[in-house]
C-alpha cells in the first residue's frame, strides 16, 4: 500500500472503493490495529509509533453492540480515560462534554439494552471524543442502522465537523458520500482519485450516483435540456422551479 | 399450490408464567393471496417480527387463528399443524448467516429437509439445486460455512430455507448489513424466486426503494395493529401519513412531492421509481 | 431460566439494598462461617432468627426465597437422609440392616437441613438486594490487595463486567438461534437424552461463533482505546463506604461473638 493524503481540520472526507480495495486495511493501520510489514506511517511528517496512534485518531466500527463495553453510557465513555489513569474529576468533565457533543447527555445512566443502534454509535463516538483525537474515522458506521438512526447519526457528524472535528468516513453508501466535503476513491491499495462529490459523481461513470444525479441523466437521455453539470437535490428542484 | 394466508382476530403476547405482558399483536385480521409479493413496513416495535412469527407457529396466538393453505393454528399447541406449517412457510430471519453451524455447506442446507423426513440422497439433490438458485458455485457445498464471506454465508443460509421447498417465503430485512451491491443482488434473487418458483413472498423491510420496486401490496403496522393494507402505489400516495409514522418514502416520491409543492403543478400519477418520475416530468412539460 | 432466583436482582429501597456490596459480601461469608461454628439447638435457633430477620429486612416476599430453595431441595433432602439413616450415636431408635436411625442422626439431620437452607437464603439475600454490577465493583475493590502479589485484578474485573453486560445479549441471541432452527424443523426438549443433546449443537455452535466475533470486535475497540493488561488504570465507577456499612459489620461481628459463646 502506497498511500498519501491530506485531511483538513473540520472537513468530512468520504473514502470509497470496492471490497478489497484496502479501505479497512488503511483504517486499521492508522489506528494501530494492524502492524506494518514494511514501510512507515507518518502523521504530520513524523513517524508514529503504535502507542501514539490512539492519541490522535479515533475510530468507530460497524457493529454498535460489540463496541459497547460499559454497563451504562457514561461508564462506556469513560473506559478510554480510565486506561490513561485519569483522575475522576477530569474524567467527569470529559465524559459530560463528550456526551453533550453527541446529544446523549440525557442518556448517561442508560444501559445498552435501552438504546437504539444509532444511539449506541453516538456513544461509541463520545467514547472516542473523550480522548480528544484530531481525526475520527468511521468505518462503515452506518451499515447496520435503520434509516432513522442513520439520519440522526449524520446530523451528529455534521455537528461535529462544524465544531472543527476532522472526519474520515469509510463507506459504500453513495448518498452518504455525497454529503461529504471531499471524496477519496481507493483501488487496489492506492488512492485513485480525490475530488469533491459533485466533480466525482459527474465524471466517474463506474460509480453508483446519488438520486439527483441519476435523475439528471435520465432526463438527459430523454433529450431534455438539463444543465451539463452535477446537481444536488436542492439544485435539481430549484432548476425545475426556475424553468417554469 | 394455492397457499392463501389468513389471520383472523389474532392477538398475541410473549407471556410466560404469571407476569402479565402487553400484547404484541392486537386483533389482527389479514388475508394474503397466494403468489403475491407483500411488503410489511412499520417502525421498530410495531409488531412486524411478531406477525411473522405467528405465520409459522413460533409465536402462538393467545386469541384467534392463523390459516396457511389448509393448515390452521390456534392458541392450543397442535404439534402436527405446526410442523406442517413450518415446512410450508420458509422463514429467513435477520442476519440469517448467524444460524449456520454444520461442518459443510451441504450438511447445513440438508438440515432443514432432513428434519422434515426427506431421505438423505434426495436432500443432497435439493442442496445442489438451491445452491444454484442462490447464485453460488457447487464447489462451495464441500466447504465449511465458517470459511465463507458474509455475503456468501447469507446466501447459504437462505439456500437452507429454499431447500425445504416452502410455498411461502418470509424474509426479515434480507439486505440488512450488506453493501448496496450485495443488497441489490439478494433482492434481485428474491424477485426471481418469487416469479420462477411462484413463492408467496412476504418481505419486512425499511428500504422503501425495495418496496416500490418489488411489492404488489404493502402492510403498514403500528403498535401491534394493521393500519393499512393496500396496493403499493396507493400506500405511497399519502406521504404525510407515512411521515407521521416515522417512515421513509421512496426517493422518487420524495422528489415528486417537493417538485409539486414548489411548482404547484401536480404530476399525472404517483411516481415510485426514477423512470416513472422522469416520464411524469416530461409528460407535464416541467422539463 | 425463569425459575433461577439465586442470582436475580429484585429492585427495592430496603436498608439492605442501600448497603455497600462489600459489606454485604463480607457479612454473608462471615455468617455462613458461623453456620459451621454453631453446634447446638440454641445456636441454630439464634441463627435462624437472625436469618429470618435479615430476610425480612430485604423487603422481598418470603415465597421468593422459598422458590430459590426449590431447585436444590432434592439435593438437600438427600444429604439429610444420609445423616438420618446412617448415623449412629446416642439413643438408637431403629436398627435395620445398614440403616441406623439415632437421636444423634436426627438432630444432625435437622442441623444440616438448617445449614443448607440458611446458606441458600443468605446468598439469595445478597444477590436479590445487590445489582450485579455493584457486586463486581465490590469484588474489584476487595481484590485490590491482591495486586501486590501480581494478581491481574483489573483483567478479572473487566472480564466479569463484560460478561455481565452481555448476558441479556446472549439470552436474546439464544432465543433467536432457537427460533431459526425451529423454523427449520428442529424441536427442543423432545426425544431421548441423546437426541436432545444433538439438538443443542445447532444452538451452541452459532452462539460460539458469534461470541468469538464479538470478542474480536471488542478486543479491537479496547486496543484502540489503549487498554493493556497490567497498566495502571483509574476507575470511573465509585463505591462509597458509609456509616451504615460499618454498623452492619459490627452487627455481624456481634452475632459471631454470640454464636461462639453459645457453642456447647
Amino acid at each position: 500500500m502506497d498511500v498519501s493524503f491530506q485531511l483538513r481540520e473540520g472537513e468530512w472526507t468520504a473514502l470509497i472503493g470496492h471490497n478489497g480495495s484496502g479501505k479497512s486495511t488503511l483504517a486499521n493501520l492508522l489506528v494501530g490495529l494492524l502492524q506494518l510489514d514494511e514501510g512507515k506511517i507518518k502523521l504530520n511528517g513524523s513517524i508514529t509509533k503504535k502507542e501514539q496512534s490512539f492519541e490522535h485518531i479515533g475510530i468507530v466500527f460497524q457493529n454498535p453492540e460489540n463496541q459497547f463495553i460499559g454497563t451504562t453510557v457514561e461508564d462506556d465513555v469513560a473506559f478510554g480515560l480510565e486506561n490513561i489513569n485519569m483522575s475522576y474529576e477530569e474524567m467527569r468533565e470529559r465524559v459530560d462534554k463528550a456526551l453533550l457533543d453527541v446529544d446523549m447527555l440525557d442518556y448517561r445512566m442508560a444501559d445498552p439494552s435501552q438504546l437504539s443502534g444509532g444511539q449506541k454509535q453516538r456513544v461509541a463516538i463520545a467514547g472516542m471524543l473523550a480522548l480528544e483525537p484530531k481525526v475520527l474515522i468511521l468505518d462503515e458506521a452506518f451499515v447496520m442502522l435503520d434509516p432513522r438512526s442513520r439520519k440522526e447519526l449524520m446530523a451528529t457528524i455534521r455537528k461535529l465537523t462544524n465544531k472543527g472535528m476532522t472526519i474520515l468516513s469509510i463507506t459504500h453508501d453513495m448518498e452518504e458520500a455525497a454529503h461529504a466535503d471531499k471524496v477519496m476513491v481507493m483501488e487496489r491499495g492506492r488512492i485513485k482519485t480525490v475530488d469533491s462529490p459533485s466533480q466525482l459523481f459527474f465524471s466517474d461513470s463506474t460509480l453508483e450516483k446519488p438520486f439527483a444525479e441519476k435523475l439528471r441523466e435520465a432526463l438527459k437521455s430523454r433529450k431534455r435540456k438539463v444543465p451539463d453539470k452535477y446537481m444536488t437535490e436542492e439544485e435539481m428542484v430549484l432548476w425545475i422551479c426556475k424553468s417554469n | 399450490m394455492d397457499m392463501q394466508i389468513e389471520l383472523k382476530d389474532v392477538s398475541a403476547n410473549y407471556q410466560i408464567g404469571p407476569i402479565r405482558k402487553p400484547n404484541v399483536l392486537n386483533s389482527v385480521n389479514l388475508t394474503i393471496e397466494s403468489g403475491t409479493f407483500t411488503a410489511l413496513i412499520g417502525r421498530t416495535g410495531a409488531g412486524k417480527s411478531s406477525l411473522l412469527k405467528t405465520l409459522n407457529g413460533l409465536l402462538l396466538p393467545s386469541e384467534g387463528s392463523i390459516r396457511v393453505g389448509n393448515t390452521v393454528i390456534k392458541s392450543s399447541n397442535q404439534k402436527d399443524a405446526i410442523r406442517k406449517i413450518r415446512k410450508q412457510v420458509g422463514m429467513v430471519f435477520q442476519f440469517p448467516e448467524s444460524q449456520l453451524f454444520a461442518e459443510t455447506v451441504e450438511k447445513d442446507i440438508c438440515f432443514g429437509p432432513l428434519n422434515f423426513g426427506v431421505p438423505l440422497e434426495e436432500a443432497k439433490e435439493k442442496a445442489k439445486k438451491v445452491i444454484d438458485l442462490v447464485g453460488l458455485e457447487p464447489s462451495i457445498l464441500s466447504k465449511s460455512p465458517f470459511s465463507l464471506s458474509g455475503g456468501q454465508k447469507r446466501r447459504v443460509a437462505i439456500a437452507g430455507i429454499l431447500a425445504m421447498e416452502p410455498s411461502v417465503l418470509v424474509l426479515d430485512e434480507p439486505g440488512a448489513g450488506l453493501d448496496p451491491q450485495g443488497k441489490k443482488e439478494i433482492m434481485s434473487l428474491i424477485s426471481t424466486w418469487h416469479q420462477q418458483e411462484g413463492l408467496t413472498t412476504i418481505l419486512v423491510t425499511h428500504d422503501m426503494e425495495d418496496v416500490a420496486l418489488y411489492a404488489d401490496r404493502v402492510i403498514l403496522m403500528d403498535q401491534g395493529k394493521i393500519l393499512k393494507y393496500e396496493k403499493t402505489k396507493k400506500i405511497f400516495s399519502d406521504t404525510d401519513l407515512l411521515e407521521s409514522w416515522g417512515l421513509e418514502i421512496p426517493q422518487a416520491r420524495h422528489y415528486q412531492r417537493r417538485i409539486e409543492q414548489e411548482t404547484g403543478i401536480k404530476l399525472p400519477n404517483v411516481c415510485l421509481t426514477l423512470e416513472e418520475l422522469a416520464d411524469a416530468l416530461v409528460a407535464v412539460g416541467l422539463v | 431460566m425463569n425459575k433461577l432466583i439465586l442470582g436475580r436482582y429484585f429492585p427495592g429501597e430496603s436498608w439492605l439494598h442501600q448497603l455497600d456490596a462489600r459489606a454485604k459480601m463480607i457479612s454473608v461469608v462471615l455468617l455462613i462461617a458461623m453456620l459451621f461454628i454453631a453446634n447446638n439447638w440454641l445456636a441454630y435457633l439464634f441463627l435462624w432468627l437472625i436469618t429470618l430477620f435479615i430476610m425480612h429486612l430485604s423487603q422481598v416476599p418470603f415465597h421468593t426465597y422459598v422458590r430459590g430453595v426449590k431447585p436444590m431441595i432434592w439435593l438437600i433432602l438427600f444429604t439429610v437422609m444420609l445423616q438420618v439413616l446412617f448415623t449412629s450415636g446416642s439413643n438408637v431408635y431403629v436398627e435395620w440392616g445398614p440403616i441406623t436411625i439415632s437421636e444423634y442422626g436426627l438432630i444432625n439431620g435437622v442441623f444440616i437441613f438448617s445449614r443448607f437452607v440458611m446458606i441458600v437464603f443468605l446468598s439469595t439475600v445478597l444477590t436479590l438486594t445487590t445489582k450485579p454490577i455493584d457486586l463486581t465493583d465490590g469484588i474489584n475493590k476487595l481484590l485490590t490487595p491482591l495486586r501486590l502479589v501480581k494478581v491481574p485484578v483489573d483483567d478479572i474485573s473487566i472480564m466479569l463486567s463484560i460478561s455481565l453486560r452481555f448476558i441479556p445479549n446472549l439470552l436474546d441471541e439464544t432465543q433467536k438461534v432457537m427460533d431459526a432452527q425451529r423454523a427449520r424443523g428442529t424441536e427442543f426438549g423432545e426425544g431421548s437424552l441423546f437426541q436432545q443433546m444433538k439438538t443443542l449443537v445447532p444452538i451452541f455452535l452459532p452462539l460460539f461463533a458469534s461470541s468469538l466475533n464479538r470478542a474480536e470486535d471488542m478486543a479491537n475497540m479496547m486496543d484502540v482505546k489503549g487498554y493493556n493488561s497490567g497498566i495502571k488504570r483509574s476507575t470511573f465507577r465509585r463505591v462509597y463506604w458509609k456509616k451504615q456499612d460499618t454498623w452492619c459489620l459490627c452487627g455481624v461481628f456481634f452475632i459471631g461473638v454470640v454464636t461462639v459463646l453459645l457453642r456447647g
